[in-house]
């Protein structure tokens, strides 16, 4: 009987069963040849895979619950969104982040319309929706459609506002934080801020 | 590279289609919008994807278009608006 | 004016399918590929777009994400000199031979 934690790669029928794609081929090729040709290490590799593991929202979220319980905070992270982060320990990388705030008049969504710009570093990666023709191609014309598919109905006083991240600048969404939750520590709030709360496709929401 | 145009300042996107690799979203070709803030400085990107260093580095804006203006009637709703960051090439003063 | 595919903004489209899947180990090397050639400067995201862009509306549309991202990684490295058409050709068989050897095919 095998030890589940001896072998670092543990079989995933549905994946390593599939015939070899061509993609994977020329994939896999790739890293060989410049392995071979000392573009990088194979710990170079390894190192950077699992530095794309470690990413998710919880690193943003962190980020807009520090905002709500710190004003101070919150305006080093309006002002520079990676040196901010860096305050809180998480590398948010070189390309510069930007946050646009939410208020009871302005709800922000972003979208990248030309491929899929995305602030990787501090969400993880970025959902298939956010890739798709869909989303690219409405979100800016018709927002209030697609929020209203996210399950989000803006009333007609809030002003919507799309970011469309077209130059080397990343977007990140900083929503308001919800009534009923006065005297809740970080950790509780940061886990009401999901991912979606910070493309701009969904809000905080408070348990009831 | 100084930025030639100021926060408050109304701007039009070239209304150009050239090919090869163009960060300015074609919808926004030929519309009127406000500059909200220089966004950063950076080299052209237009050079940069053929390889070239894109030097010198040059202003790009954040500009705040009203979904009339990108949709006219069409517009789910005028008041709401799209804000893209557009280098300082693509756009020209619209007094 | 003339639109390019890959410029869709404000385009008709269909509801946003909000179904996610979990990225394919082979995805996530792609990824890593991408970072590591940028990193080291090999590279840049411009040239990356570029490739995607340059691919043509049917692949465009046909290919998965992280597809489109490796045949545009493959087309700069051989347009840049960094690896050459048999250099890759001879290095996709080996990876074949070895991944029918562990009996996948």
């Amino acid at each position: 009987m095998s030890h589940p934690h001896d072998d670092p790669h543990p079989h995933q029928p549905d994946i390593e069963d599939a015939p070899l794609g061509y993609h994977e081929t020329l994939t896999e090729a790739l890293l060989a040849l410049l392995r071979d040709k000392g573009v990088f290490s194979a710990d170079e590799l390894r190192r950077t895979l699992e530095e794309i593991d470690s990413r998710s929202p919880a690193d943003g979220a962190r980020l807009v619950a520090r905002s709500w319980i710190d004003p101070a905070f919150r305006e080093r992270l309006l002002h520079d969104v990676n040196a901010a982060a860096r305050e809180l320990g998480i590398d948010a990388g070189g390309i510069p982040i930007r946050a646009v705030a939410d208020t009871e008049q302005v709800h922000n969504v972003i979208v990248c319309t030309l491929c899929s710009c995305y602030p990787r570093l501090l969400l993880g990666a970025a959902p298939d929706w956010y890739k798709s023709r869909a989303y690219r191609s409405r979100v800016v014309r018709e927002p209030r459609a697609v929020l209203r598919e996210f399950g989000l109905e803006l009333p007609d006083e809030v002003q919507v506002v799309v970011h469309d991240a077209t130059a080397e600048l990343r977007y990140l969404v900083l929503p308001c934080r919800p009534a009923g939750t006065e005297g809740w520590d970080e950790p509780a709030l940061a886990a009401l801020v999901t991912r979606d709360c910070m493309i701009g496709t969904a809000m905080p929401i408070v348990p009831g | 590279m100084s930025p030639r145009f100021r926060p408050g300042d109304a701007v039009r996107v070239r209304a150009w289609d050239p090919p090869g690799h163009v960060r300015t979203p074609f919808y926004t070709r030929g519309r009127r919008g406000v500059v909200l803030a220089v966004a950063a400085v950076h080299p052209n990107p237009e050079e940069l994807a053929y390889g070239r260093s894109g030097l010198p580095a040059q202003p790009v804006y954040r500009v705040a278009f009203s979904q009339a203006e990108l949709w006219g009637e069409a517009a789910e709703r005028t008041s709401d608006r799209t804000v893209a960051d557009l280098q300082e090439r693509w756009l020209e003063p619209a007094p | 004016m003339n639109r390019r595919h890959h410029d869709m903004g404000g385009l008709a489209a269909g509801p946003v399918e909000r179904a996610e899947h979990a990225h394919a180990p082979w995805e996530k090397k792609v990824d890593a590929l991408l970072r590591l050639l940028l990193a080291k400067r090999v590279m840049t995201l411009d040239e990356l777009r570029r490739g995607i862009e340059e691919i043509g509306p049917d692949a465009y549309d046909r290919l998965g994400y992280f597809e489109r991202w490796i045949t545009s990684i493959g087309n700069i490295l051989l347009e840049k000199g960094i690896v050459t058409v048999a250099e890759l050709g001879e290095a996709m068989a080996s990876v074949r031979r070895a991944a029918a050897a562990a009996g996948r095919r």
